[in-house]
């Protein structure tokens, strides 16, 4: 056994309206900036729908993930090492630009120097490739809320085997919101698909990220991800991907799309799982065994023996507690409600869903029975064959029993509460025709309802001796993410510290205050040191309370 | 016959300075500019032509370098010694270089045009990428004229006995300049515009060559690394000291 730990997050579908709040509030932290216009660490998707990139689900396209060889070996889908060296120069399975959608811009100019008058200024829209005249075709979220559905929902590779009934039946329509971020794989296929040893798995918490400096931009990665969470930045010619926000959570702060989510319906924490499992996990024959494989690799931190050998492989103290507190690992593996997206993918995956009772709610509505009442909702859940199919090539490789156990506890929960808000009598079997006891729905409710901010983000900061070691970055003046080409927002506080001059005169930046001041590293001690003290005129001019001063 | 000022510059000064400049300018580019390190491809934004144009281009380049080898670098006696007639190497040498002509011809082309027509490639090329497509423009032309125009179809000319040991004689310091400088001009443009490229190859996308990436044979897949502190940038340096990125847009 060897313990190593992994920050995860769930997602609650039931709860998510959709919103994209977290979709905007990453992409203005993180992918705010020329060459990642079309890159978005999180997205939301409407489901039934083609996705982000256009069916990035479909690996018989895009051979991303890992497939078993005829032996029963794990292979790369898109084929062996010497293959990835042979076709680098032309990467047979990369998305283009169109499969994402030309990133556009609006001249938004015309409108606002149009001179008053009865037509309508109009505004064009601009590409940000090329900063010519576009018309636009396709982008993320074309199709959200359903919107176009006749035409594409179709091509939703979920729907494969299902297509015909959904049509006969398209008075049952359903829909839910999938949010995704990089899944941050307990075996990721991006990292060995990067031929450069560019990205990496971080041995502390398990958050996959991309070397800016070693990336040598052969974009193998972008087509292994079977996610399609690898972006390429199409200025900087890297690989880029979502953080986890590692600077936040190892501040012990929850990931940007966290915090922010309307919903309130994700949840982080810590996994332990023990390594050598999980080549074996992920090489599990049947598809429809890799859900139940990966919950053979999680370590059970209430267990004294893997606590032992936790400390025993240097995991810290208050991260082992930590992971008993995790929301994540009670969603998962206690109360069994959360499932990994597309186990079939063989990366074992790090982000799980609660799948949405809503989809059968909808159908019991529309069918005219009361959504509200378990017997109704029981019987749906056991009769549908869609949507409950669909949630199943989503989430079990197929397989609809998870789906149908983990709806019915959900509905459980619903009852329960319902029976005793509204006094309801209550069949006294039901919990444990769903294989709960009274308390674990009670937890279950709990954790799912009301958890506040501390139950439903349980993140140990990154350690206090390591601080030494990080101090570098501690120190620095400015933010270590604002490099050329790299996600800082321009804003007053980060651009503060961009250069400014004429490169090879001396060195000056604009500070906070706005005052230009000079950069005495690196100044030979002759010439002009222009800025190096304040000109009153400009403080004055600049801040009155700073005027004051001199 | 003289040496003249002229001669020398050209033909030793010239290569000398090319090659300190292709040293010394990796050496600066690899520790100040890691991040700027990248082929730079643009297979995200175009597949169509990319997917014959670079396959060719690279891989008659590779057929095009081993030729170079085995012609320039390899002494002419080498080959005599181990009983290879000149009738047949010449022969070998011609029909071997008029395919990989043929490949890096289509794949140079290919990829100039897209380059220079297909405006999403266009937006992501620098000036230093536009002066190293013409180099390499020059270079593959007046190398596969010859190839094909002198020793596939015409009378053949030795480059063996002239271009090869003053380029052999630039690495071990005495270079035979009247042996270049009597080779026909078509030579020496292809020359002149390999020292060139060799010149402003460490400030240009061709550093990805480099970095091709064999050790991915042997690497384990899944790479794990710790948690490190990187040392800070200089403050106002933003950590590059490079041009910046996405200027030509
Ligand atoms: S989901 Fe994330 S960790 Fe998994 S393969 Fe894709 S990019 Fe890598
Ligand atoms: S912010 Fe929350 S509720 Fe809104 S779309 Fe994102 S995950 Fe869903």
């Amino acid at each position: 056994m060897r313990v190593m730990a992994n920050v995860a997050m769930v997602m609650n579908l039931d709860k998510c309206i959709g919103c994209h709040t977290c979709s905007v509030t990453c992409k203005q932290v993180w992918t705010n900036r020329p060459g990642t216009e079309y890159v978005y660490f999180n997205n939301v998707e409407t489901k039934p729908g083609v996705g982000y990139p256009r069916r990035y689900e479909d690996q018989e396209q895009w051979r991303g993930g890992w497939a078993l060889d005829k032996k029963g070996r794990l292979q790369l889908k898109a084929g062996g090492r010497l293959r990835k060296l042979l076709t680098i120069f032309y990467n047979p399975d990369l998305p283009t630009i169109d499969d994402y959608g030309d990133p556009w811009t609006y001249d938004y100019q015309t409108v606002i120097d149009a001179p008053l008058g009865t037509p309508n200024p109009s505004a064009h829209s601009i590409s940000a490739l090329t900063g010519r005249d576009m018309t636009v075709q396709w982008g993320s979220n074309f199709d959200d809320d359903l919107a176009g559905a006749p035409r594409h929902a179709a091509g939703d590779p979920n729907l494969s085997g299902l297509e015909e009934r959904v049509r006969m039946e398209f008075e049952q329509v359903f829909m839910f919101y999938l949010p995704r971020i990089c899944e941050h794989c307990l075996n990721p296929s991006c990292v060995a698909s990067c031929p450069s040893g560019a990205m990496y798995k971080r041995s502390e918490d398990g958050i996959v990220l991309v070397d800016q400096d070693r990336c040598r931009g052969w974009r193998m990665c972008v087509s292994g991800c079977p996610y399609k969470k690898v972006y390429f930045n199409h200025r900087t010619g890297k690989a880029e991907k979502c953080t986890f926000c590692f600077p936040r959570i190892e501040a012990g702060q929850p990931t940007v799309c966290s915090e922010t989510c309307v919903g309130r319906l994700r949840y982080l924490g810590l996994f332990l799982y023990d390594a050598d499992k999980v080549l074996d996990a992920a090489a599990t024959p049947d598809e429809q065994g890799l859900y139940e494989a990966q919950l053979g690799v999680f370590l059970d931190p209430e267990d004294p023996e893997v606590r032992a050998a936790a400390a025993a492989d240097g995991i810290p103290h208050d991260w082992i507690e930590a992971a008993r507190r995790s929301p994540v690992y009670q969603l998962a593996v206690r109360h069994r409600v959360a499932l990994p997206l597309h186990p079939e993918y063989r990366t074992l995956p790090m982000v799980w869903y609660i799948p949405p009772l809503s989809p059968v709610a909808d159908v019991v509505n529309a069918t005219g029975y009361d959504a509200d009442r378990p017997d109704d909702v029981f019987a749906t859940i056991d009769s549908l064959r869609i949507p409950v199919e669909y949630l199943a090539n989503l989430f079990t490789a197929g397989d609809p029993a998870p789906i149908r156990r983990v709806l019915r506890k959900l509905a459980a929960v619903r009852a329960i509460q319902r029976a005793g808000q509204l006094g309801l009598d209550l069949d006294e079997d039901l919990p444990a025709s769903v294989g709960a006891s009274d308390e674990e729905l009670d937890d279950l409710y709990r954790l799912l309802a009301i958890a506040k901010y501390e139950e439903r983000y349980v993140i140990p900061p990154a350690h206090a001796e390591e601080a030494g070691r990080l101090m570098g970055q501690h120190e620095q003046l400015f933010c270590s993410l604002d490099t050329d080409g790299g996600p800082g927002m321009g804003g007053h506080g980060i651009s503060s510290y961009r250069p400014t001059g004429t490169p090879g005169s001396p060195q000056t930046f604009e500070a906070e205050d706005g005052r230009t001041r000079f950069n005495l590293l690196g100044w030979s001690g002759k010439g002009q040191a222009p800025g190096l003290f304040p000109d009153r005129g400009a403080v004055s001019a600049h801040d009155p309370a700073e005027g004051g001063l001199a | 016959m003289n040496t003249t000022t002229a001669q020398i510059f050209w033909w030793v000064a010239l290569p000398y300075f090319a090659l300190g400049v292709f040293v010394v300018g990796h050496v600066w580019r690899w520790r100040y500019d890691q991040f700027g390190w990248t082929s730079r491809s643009t297979q995200l934004q175009e597949r169509r032509r990319l997917k014959w144009g670079a396959p060719l281009f690279h891989y008659g380049t590779f057929a095009a370098i081993a030729g170079h080898v085995i012609g320039v670098l390899i002494p002419q006696s080498w080959t005599k010694a181990i009983g290879i007639p000149e009738s047949g190497y010449r022969w070998f040498s011609a029909a071997a270089g008029t395919v990989a002509a043929v490949l890096v011809i289509g794949g140079i082309v290919i990829l100039a045009t897209r380059r220079l027509f297909v405006p999403r490639v266009r937006a992501t090329t620098a000036p230093i990428d536009y002066v190293a497509l013409t180099l390499l423009l020059i270079i593959v032309f007046t190398g596969i004229a010859p190839t094909i125009g002198i020793n596939l179809l015409g009378g053949g000319y030795d480059y063996r006995t002239s271009v090869a040991p003053w380029f052999r004689g630039l690495f071990s310091g005495s270079p035979d300049v009247q042996a270049i400088a009597h080779a026909p001009v078509i030579y020496q443009v292809h020359a002149t515009a390999a020292w060139l490229i060799w010149a402003i190859w460490p400030f240009s996308r061709l550093v990805h060559a480099w970095s091709y990436p064999v050790w991915y044979l042997w690497r384990p897949y899944i790479v794990f690394r710790s948690r490190v502190a990187s040392h800070p940038n200089e403050p106002g340096t933003g950590g590059r000291k490079w041009r910046k990125i996405g200027v030509p847009y």
